[in-house]
């Protein structure tokens, strides 16, 4: 396997040993930047002179017995929604032009304190309202095995960036879904941590209480690398791969599996059948207002990214891509009364899925009920039903931007078409790292290489 | 405001501001406010409908 393919607990040791060199990972990264993205478009901004520096920097440090951790040197990339010192955040719209952050943001500094070389800024979809990445001053990004598909959004520029080797993991954001989706589309395994475990400042909000910062990465053990430094805390990484006998999950039936593409509902069923066999126990859970989360997600999210772009709206309207500023607009007509409405409703949406969690070590479902839509499309056909493809995509995901709980994607299998699927496992309030443990426990069994 | 009522302002409005496109996304819009008004942890005035009230909430 290639360098720049491998995950970063595996080639963390190799950079500590002076195997390899950060300069030469760096330069492997860059090279595949340069040969992918004139098509996949996932990135904004590459940093490429910044990146050489950064690594030659880490370099230097390492060979003088400095090692700051198992992200010294380390290749990653951003969503360009995030601060990165002297560099434009464009939030890819061009109401951002010529904007220049003064410092990083809080979960950046404590990146770069931990070595992390940022080889560029991803594509995302505007503002990160949209879960396609289609609609972009920059233009769409396309899904790496398919170009004629979404890589899933807004955090799409990241997914493309860690499943071609572009970068060895990425910072993303997910207000409504917007790591696990792309994460999910691509193959790859995408964090969402507890509200408020990993900070927002510097951070180009979309709605304030469903904001969440979190990786792309490759495998649940980056995840619960990057998760340590996110939070400010020392890597500690994960107890070793643990039995899975006798972890205890729910499955919320009902509207979750409503509307679920076929071969989404196969894998997810057969990897359901080698937990079991694994030892897992599996039971069904009911989420009692679940046909509600829609309703409550969409008068939060709206109203609270319509309160922070009016102002802007009100001057530079037309600098917004259309499909995103009449989202914007729709937001300045939700009344006070309806706002206060839906956040009664999330507390009833927390309170029963923190009772669904009792007792049991997490949920389980799927994380996307379709595979990899097409770009262009405004519908995709499922059980039957057209659905609209923001629905759709947000279906499984916005539940705990609601709430609040951790939830991560990890892969569970592929279409017909090579296209990946997701499972995802949530946790309790404020624990994400006993969620990845438990997802660190299973994920052979999701992937379906044991058991 | 009725929802009726508010979305027949709504949709004036937007034409008024030349957003006719807003029309389709005000209609969505005014379906899933009528679904949050109707679940059933709204609170009433009379105080009837308390089901779903946390019991420390007061």
């Amino acid at each position: 396997m290639h360098a720049e393919n491998r995950t970063i607990q595996s080639i963390a040791p190799a950079l500590q040993a002076r195997e390899i060199t950060s300069e030469a990972i760096t330069e492997a990264c860059l090279a595949e930047i340069a040969a992918k993205n004139p098509t996949l478009n996932a990135f904004i901004t590459v940093l490429a002179d910044d990146a050489r520096a950064q690594a030659r920097e880490s370099d230097r440090e390492m060979n003088a017995g400095r090692y700051r951790g198992p992200l010294h040197g380390v290749p990653l990339s951003l969503k360009d929604l995030l601060d990165l010192r002297g560099t434009t955040t464009t939030a890819a719209s061009r109401v951002r032009e010529g904007h220049i952050a003064q410092a990083d943001a809080p979960a950046v500094a404590r990146l770069r304190e931990a070595g992390a070389v940022f080889v560029g800024k991803c594509n995302l979809h505007e503002f990160a309202l949209g879960t396609t990445n289609e609609d972009s001053a920059f233009g769409a990004a396309h899904h790496p095995l398919d170009a004629s598909r979404s890589p899933g959004g807004s955090s799409g520029g990241s997914a493309i960036s860690v499943a071609t080797g572009m970068a060895f993991a990425s910072i993303g954001t997910d207000t409504g879904g917007s790591i696990r989706i792309p994460s999910a589309a691509c193959g790859l395994v995408g964090l969402k941590p507890s509200l408020r475990e990993v900070p927002t400042g510097g951070v180009v909000p979309l709605s304030p209480t469903m904001d969440h910062v979190g990786p792309l990465c490759r495998s649940v053990d980056d995840a619960a690398l990057l998760f340590d430094v996110l939070r400010g805390a020392q890597p500690g990484g994960l107890r070793p791969a643990s039995d899975a006998r006798g972890v205890r999950l729910a499955i919320p039936r009902g509207y979750f599996f409503a509307l679920l593409d076929q071969q989404v509902a196969s894998s997810f069923d057969l990897a359901c059948e080698r937990l079991r066999n694994a030892g897992v126990i599996v039971d069904d859970a009911d989420i009692p207002h679940a046909s509600d989360i829609a309703a409550v997600y969409l008068h939060i999210v709206l109203a609270e990214a319509a309160a922070y772009h009016a102002k802007t709206l009100e001057s530079r309207a037309d600098e917004y891509t259309q499909p995103v500023r009449l989202r914007l607009e729709m937001g300045r007509y939700i009344l006070a009364e309806d706002y206060i409405r839906a956040l009664r409703g999330r507390e009833v949406l927390r309170r029963e899925v923190s009772a669904v969690l009792e007792g049991r070590d997490g949920l389980l479902l799927p994380s996307l009920a379709v595979p990899a839509t097409k770009l262009g499309v405004s519908a995709v056909r499922v059980g039957g039903l057209d659905e609209p493809v923001r629905n759709i995509t947000l279906r499984l995901t916005q539940l705990f931007n609601v709430t609040g709980h951790p939830a991560v994607t990890v892969p569970c299998g592929a279409t017909v078409e090579g296209l990946p699927i997701g499972a995802q496992l949530v946790g309790h309030l404020g624990r994400t790292t006993e969620l990845l443990h438990v997802a660190r426990a299973t994920e052979r069994y999701l992937r379906g290489i044991g058991g | 405001m009725t929802i009726k009522i508010w979305l027949h302002n709504a949709v004036r409005d937007a034409e008024r501001r030349n957003l006719p496109q807003l029309r389709v996304l005000l209609e969505t819009l005014a379906r899933s406010t009528s679904a949050l008004r109707a679940a059933d942890w709204n609170e009433d005035a009379t105080g009837e409908f308390e089901a779903n009230r946390e019991p420390d909430a007061r």
